[in-house]
């Protein structure tokens, strides 16, 4: 303490010293001390890096786009995945869920000429939406671990699309330019399909960070049995949880059949666990409460550039994988550490008060 | 009152015997079995056993193992990564002139590595097992399709991919039934029958409560991750040996196929609780379902959609029962069962 606060007379106990510091420039550090800054850095040090080597990795038209495009579908499934792993829970069917909904798209431009884009987008995202909910009313009510569940819908999921598409594909002629052309589209340079990712990432964000439904979330995750306790309609969140965890992944499919024009039984195979992985990455808990989803989405955009930055950068492409894995560890080693590192400090502050 | 014993009190032994999930999944078994043989064709010839048991046999190698790692109510997702790691060893070292023993053990000592890699960062320091599997997959398949490549070593001798195909006298079973029995009888020594085992269970009931009984949770864990990647490197051996073919992605997308099949065993994700009759109970019913109707003509994709109601009605059948039973009881005023939240992966501290 210092001299002048000894001379005047103790108003109140505070636990913490009020910062000196303007609210501003608080703001300002939070960020950057913050989990999601120290992924951010890593995503520019190997943008950067790819750049310098081959400058037009980042200055040219296309690289550019591409940069932003191919990230969208990840990106989509990273914030669904974000949310119900804050709960405490997991979705592992957004795979199979994102193979229906993209041979849907595909089917409904075939069997349905002329119908109009909106709508297939839609009917994506509800069909997701109705997967999740099944998910959701089957983990809530049958009050069974979300990994049991979530695996088995995985198998169904996929299953009838295996039997549904059999061995027929979808090809880019099936669909109508204009569907193909959203692919491409770009507005003001920024590809259209990464505009709509972005405004889901921040319309969830910013619910999550804000809104009542948001913070009960996190409350949940952090201890299931005490947000009960309180109060919380803790199935009913966790359902909605999964919800938009499914609709996310049937929107994931749209883009999926507009970005790449081909469409197999088996589109979106595994990407379940790179949507885990970026969520991960990301620095949102396995374990649930604590996160966000702007991690999740740098860890989803970081996961897609390295692979394909790295062979810019001269490490042949078979290295990859190894790399990414090597870099998922040493993210929840670095979680380890930080959180280690800051229950130390708040130790210290309450030792010192 | 006379005193009565622990044992009157809980349910007639014939009860605890038969109405539990391990003999449920027997159960099912039998009857799927049964009703094969009695109305598809070919379903009883010796070379559907054989090429059923080939089939299963790496998700019931892998399953042992995994079994004593979700009873401590932790999982490996890593494990098929580490089969295609061995695999691709095997394959470099014989294309480098070393004999195919030799190379098999190396592979095993490298898959013993990774599971210590895997049991260290688990066990020791701290971290949650679903997110450190889930690096270690991506990792150790990276370090398999790094070292080999989309090349395939497809050269192997003769005598010894006949050997992994190789029937047992005239019975129908593959050679592999052997090493699987042997392992068999061992994990579920270790498990149910030893001091070593009843730590196990009382890891994945209560950690700290194992800590205070003097259970090294730690050793344990480390050694139960180090014994999958031991038998995942052994199916990696098999598997290369029974195609013929090393490849850097090979075994792809297994793990979810074992630990669906332990869970449909009567595993509980959460720990603690689980046999290993169940388990291999379980990878039989879906080899047996998926032999019956690839033969009857059923395409191969109806068996991922049977495989995935079978583990949904298989967990949510256990909370129906829960939930009947708690009416039951709450209606004849004995008592009410602790509400139960539903959490997702695990109930371990973070």
């Amino acid at each position: 303490m210092s001299a002048t606060a000894t001379e005047a007379p103790e108003t109140h106990d505070a636990l913490v010293e009020p910062s000196s510091l303007s609210p501003r420039r608080r703001a300002f550090n939070n960020i950057v001390k913050s989990r999601e800054a120290s992924i951010l850095l890593v995503l520019v040090v190997v943008i950067a890096a790819a750049t310098v080597k081959t400058p037009s990795f980042f200055f040219s038209g296309n690289s550019w786009r591409d940069l932003l495009l191919t990230p969208s579908i990840l990106l989509l499934l990273a914030v669904g995945e974000a949310v119900v792993i804050i709960t405490r829970n997991v979705d592992l069917s957004v795979g199979s869920v994102l193979g229906l909904t993209a041979y849907l798209t595909g089917r409904l431009f075939i069997d349905h000429p002329g119908i109009n884009i909106m709508v297939v987008g839609v009917a994506g995202l509800l069909v997701g939406a109705l997967l999740g909910l099944i998910n959701g009313v089957l983990v809530g009510w049958g009050k069974v671990p979300s990994l049991v569940i979530t695996l088995g819908t995985l198998y169904i999921y996929r299953g009838i699309v295996l039997t549904w598409a059999g061995s027929n594909r979808i090809n880019a002629s099936d669909m109508p330019s204009g569907f193909l052309d959203v692919g491409t589209k770009q507005i003001l340079t920024i590809p259209v399909l990464f505009i709509v990712a972005l405004v889901v990432l921040v319309a969830v964000g910013y619910y999550l960070h804000t809104a009542r439904g948001g913070r009960e979330l996190y409350a949940i995750g952090s201890d299931p049995d005490a947000a009960e306790l309180y109060g919380l309609r803790v199935r009913r969140r966790v359902v909605s949880a999964f919800v938009l965890s499914g609709a996310l992944a049937g929107l994931a499919g749209v883009v999926f059949a507009a970005r790449y024009g081909t469409v197999s039984s088996d589109a979106g195979t595994g990407i379940e666990l790179q949507a885990v992985a970026a969520v991960v990455i990301g620095g949102v808990a396995i374990f649930g409460g604590s996160g966000t989803v702007w991690g999740a989405a740098i860890g989803a955009v970081l996961l897609v550039t390295i692979n394909r930055a790295l062979p810019i950068l001269g490490i042949p492409d078979f290295w990859q994988q190894a790399l990414v894995g090597a870099l998922i560890i040493s993210a929840i080693v670095l979680d380890r550490v930080l959180n280690a590192r800051r229950a130390r400090h708040l130790i210290e502050s309450r030792d010192n008060s | 009152m006379t005193t009565r014993t622990y044992l009157e009190y809980s349910r007639p032994l014939w009860r605890r015997l038969l109405l539990n999930r391990e003999a449920a999944v027997i159960a099912v078994l039998v009857i799927v079995v049964l009703y094969a043989l009695m109305n598809v064709q070919y379903f009883n010839s010796k070379l559907t056993l054989t090429f059923l048991v080939l089939d299963v046999a790496p998700i019931l190698l892998i399953a042992l193992p995994m079994t004593l790692v979700i009873v401590t109510g932790e999982i490996d997702l890593s494990v098929a990564s580490v089969v295609g790691l061995s695999s691709v060893l095997v394959g470099i070292l014989h294309q480098g002139g070393m004999s195919i023993p030799l190379a098999a053990v190396i592979a095993l000592i490298a898959g013993l590595v990774c599971g210590a890699v895997n049991g260290y960062l688990v066990a020791f320091v701290g971290l949650p097992s679903l997110a450190v599997t889930i690096g270690t997959l991506a990792l150790f398949r990276g370090l398999a399709v790094g070292l080999l490549g989309t090349k395939a070593v497809t050269d192997f001798p003769q005598g010894w991919t006949d050997l992994a195909k190789a029937q047992l006298g005239g019975t129908g079973l593959p050679l592999i039934t052997l090493p699987f029995l042997v392992l068999a009888v061992l994990f579920a020594l270790l498990l149910q029958f030893s001091a070593f085992g009843r730590g196990i269970y009382d890891i994945g009931l209560n950690t700290e409560a194992a800590v205070f009984s003097g259970v090294d949770v730690r050793r344990t864990k480390l050694i139960l991750f180090m014994l999958t990647g031991l038998v995942s490197a052994f199916a990696g051996v098999f598997y290369t040996l029974r195609f013929g073919s090393a490849r850097g992605d090979n075994a792809t997308g297994l793990e979810l196929q074992v630990i669906a099949a332990v869970l449909l065993g009567g595993v509980s994700i959460f720990g603690g609780r689980g046999k290993l009759a169940g388990v291999i109970a379980g990878v039989l019913l879906i080899g047996v379902i998926s032999s019956a109707l690839r033969l009857q003509g059923v395409t191969v994709n109806i068996i991922n959609i049977i495989i995935g109601f079978l583990l949904v009605a298989s967990v949510v059948s256990t909370s129906v029962l829960a939930w009947v039973s708690d009416v039951a009881a709450r209606r004849t005023r004995q008592g009410t069962r602790p509400p139960q939240t539903p959490v997702g992966v695990g109930t371990q501290e973070r």
